[in-house]
């Protein structure tokens, strides 16, 4: 689908050295590097706004080093949403049908659909600057999509919203994506955006793609230092989800945990490891997962302390100092770990 | 406090001479308004200003965005040659101009059998293009430099030519800019006095060069009441578009 071939771009006081990637069809790609690492150019190249100086870029088999973005068919969200500001949400969206010069009749009905998709339908005559930042991000997805391009480059589409409206927004482009099945290269610095929505995930660090691989091997062999101290600071799962009564079953490998979704079959778990309660006696409490452990390892982080405790998979926990001493805990102590159903972000 | 001393210094001129016209003189301030020299001398002005302000704007906006865009060799030397037309006297712009477009200048010679600019309405707008469209320029760059550059790139990946991204969000955004500029600019081009006068000479005349003929054969209140019209006219033009200006983006 996306093939980058050697890429290589020289700015003022920045380069791009030799970017190599394949993307698949109807993949969702991450690609996950700190600030400064050259994502948004990356993607700025592959979508014709800079031209390269080495090295090609395919699409759909198709060498398209040489078109101007107009020719590319590739949709662009950055992540300060860039909507222009003298059109409303209708206009904004229709922006690119318009330009083609298709009869309005034709186009409507398309627009609307796609307006609705993304919940919008009661701000469509609204000017973007009064819209919330999540608001503002649909309609820039909704401007993108609406074309039906080969393909969506999301340049950090999250990182300049709050972190509720990251959450819900992080499970509509996944649905977007299980719906429309469009090819997605998706760059972000956060390590738990890139794990929940990546088929798999490509490394950047200082102008170079250093590691691409499925989500469990990146974070399960980090080649680098910069995914390694992001390893263990999560609790991220893949797994399988049943439906029962409201709640699902989701199992991890050897652990069953409830949750509060409605997805059914492949899911990516993640617990927040400031979410998770540790207590020497069980507490009895419905909507409450309570698994039994082993302590494996006490990192001492001075106010804080993190642990490693193994309930079948292993779980990191973050607890104050104070009551890590007051529960006096060492490696192998058995303990309890509890976490309330809802905190359990299922994608 | 010291706001309103500044707006009385500049004020009080206006009112005085308004005052002293209307109190003291409105017979005289009516015979020369239905004067039929007076009168195309004004609207000769204001059209020779509207003019060059067109001038500037079909090749002055694409400058504009080009200084605003991209950056190349040699364009803080383009910058000041903009500049320059604000900062020197305009007896200066009078004689630089004669040596250029008039009867025995540099383009004014060659072209003389079939385009004058000496005692010619071209000469005018040369004139006071040459003074004016500093204004317009860099009202526009400012208006382009304030547009976001990813907006056209989105606009790009969403099907737009360079011109369609220019046409379709760059321009209607710098829109208020330019608009305000192109008013500077008109209001600059109307009130030229000594680049038109050496180039084109008094005739055709244009409104300073009749208040200064005027006031110079027939005293000070005969100048006064030609100095008042254009004054009226200027302010209510003035006023009238910065209106339409606010109306027009308020609540955008």
């Amino acid at each position: 689908m996306l093939s980058v071939r050697d890429l290589s771009k020289k700015w003022a006081d920045f380069s791009l050295t030799n970017i190599n990637l394949d993307v698949k069809k109807q993949e969702y790609f991450t690609v996950l590097g700190p600030t400064g690492a050259g994502k948004t150019l990356m993607l700025e190249l592959i979508a014709g706004f800079y031209r390269p100086d080495q090295g090609e870029i395919w699409i759909n088999d198709k060498n398209v080093t040489d078109l101007p973005p107009e020719k590319r068919k590739v949709g662009f969200v950055y992540q300060d949403y860039s909507l222009f500001p003298h059109l409303n949400v209708e206009e904004n969206v229709e922006f690119g049908l318009r330009l083609k010069k298709i009869p309005k009749s034709e186009t409507t009905e398309k627009i609307q659909h796609t307006i609705n998709l993304l919940g919008l339908t009661h701000l469509s005559k609204r000017l973007p600057k009064t819209l919330s930042g999540g608001e503002q991000q649909k309609v820039a997805l909704a401007r993108a999509i609406v074309l039906d391009p080969d393909m969506l480059l999301l340049d950090e589409p999250l990182s300049a919203l709050d972190v509720p409206t990251q959450e819900r927004l992080r499970r509509e482009l996944k649905d977007l994506h299980e719906i429309s099945g469009i090819t997605t290269v998706h760059v972000t610095h956060d390590h738990v955006e890139a794990i929940l929505l990546g088929d798999r995930i490509g490394i950047l660090s200082d102008g170079k793609l250093i590691q691409v691989g499925e989500p469990d091997e990146i974070f399960r062999k980090p080649k680098w230092e910069f995914v390694a101290k992001f390893v263990g600071v999560e609790n991220i799962f893949s797994g399988k989800s049943e439906l029962k009564k409201g709640l699902a079953t989701i199992d991890i490998g050897n652990v069953l945990i409830e949750a509060v979704t409605q997805k059914k079959g492949k899911v990516k778990v993640c617990i927040r490891p400031e979410d998770i309660l540790l207590s020497k006696r069980p507490i009895k409490s419905s909507g409450r997962n309570m698994l039994q452990g082993k302590i494996t390892e006490i990192s001492d982080r001075g106010t804080i302390v993190k642990l490693k405790v193994n309930v079948g998979r292993d779980l990191v926990v973050i607890i104050t100092k104070r009551s890590f001493l007051d529960m006096k805990l060492r490696i192998g102590s058995k303990i309890y770990a509890s976490f309330k159903a809802s905190s359990v972000h299922v994608i | 406090m010291l706001g309103i001393l500044i707006v009385a210094f500049l004020a009080l001129p206006i009112f005085n001479i308004f005052f002293k016209q209307f109190a003291f003189d409105t017979t005289g301030f009516l015979n020369t308004i239905t004067d039929q020299e007076v009168l195309k001398a004004v609207g000769l002005s204001c059209f020779s200003a509207f003019l060059a302000v067109v001038v500037t704007f079909l090749f002055g906006v694409p400058l504009a965005y080009l200084l605003a865009r991209r950056n190349f060799r040699g364009k803080a030397l383009i910058e000041g040659i903009i500049d320059l037309p604000m900062a020197i006297p305009h007896v200066v712009a009078g004689i630089m101009l004669l040596t250029v477009f008039g009867l025995s200048g540099l383009i004014g010679g060659p072209v003389s059998s079939f385009i004058k600019f000496e005692g010619a309405l071209p000469g005018i707008v040369v004139a006071m293009l040459f003074v004016s469209a500093p204004f317009l320029i860099n009202s526009a760059r400012e208006g382009f430099q304030s547009v976001d550059p990813r907006l056209e790139k989105v606009a790009r990946s969403l099907g737009a030519t360079e011109w369609e991204a220019f046409r379709r969000v760059a321009f209607p955004l710098a829109f208020p800019h330019i608009f305000s500029g192109a008013i500077m600019s008109w209001a600059r081009a109307i009130s030229e006095f000594a680049a038109v006068i050496m180039l084109v000479g008094f005739f055709p005349m244009v409104a300073p060069g009749i208040i200064w003929s005027r006031f110079y054969s027939q005293g000070l209140c005969e100048g006064i009441r030609v100095a008042v019209i254009l004054l009226l006219i200027t302010l209510s033009v003035f006023v009238g578009l910065k209106y339409l200006h606010r109306r027009l983006y308020a609540e955008r």
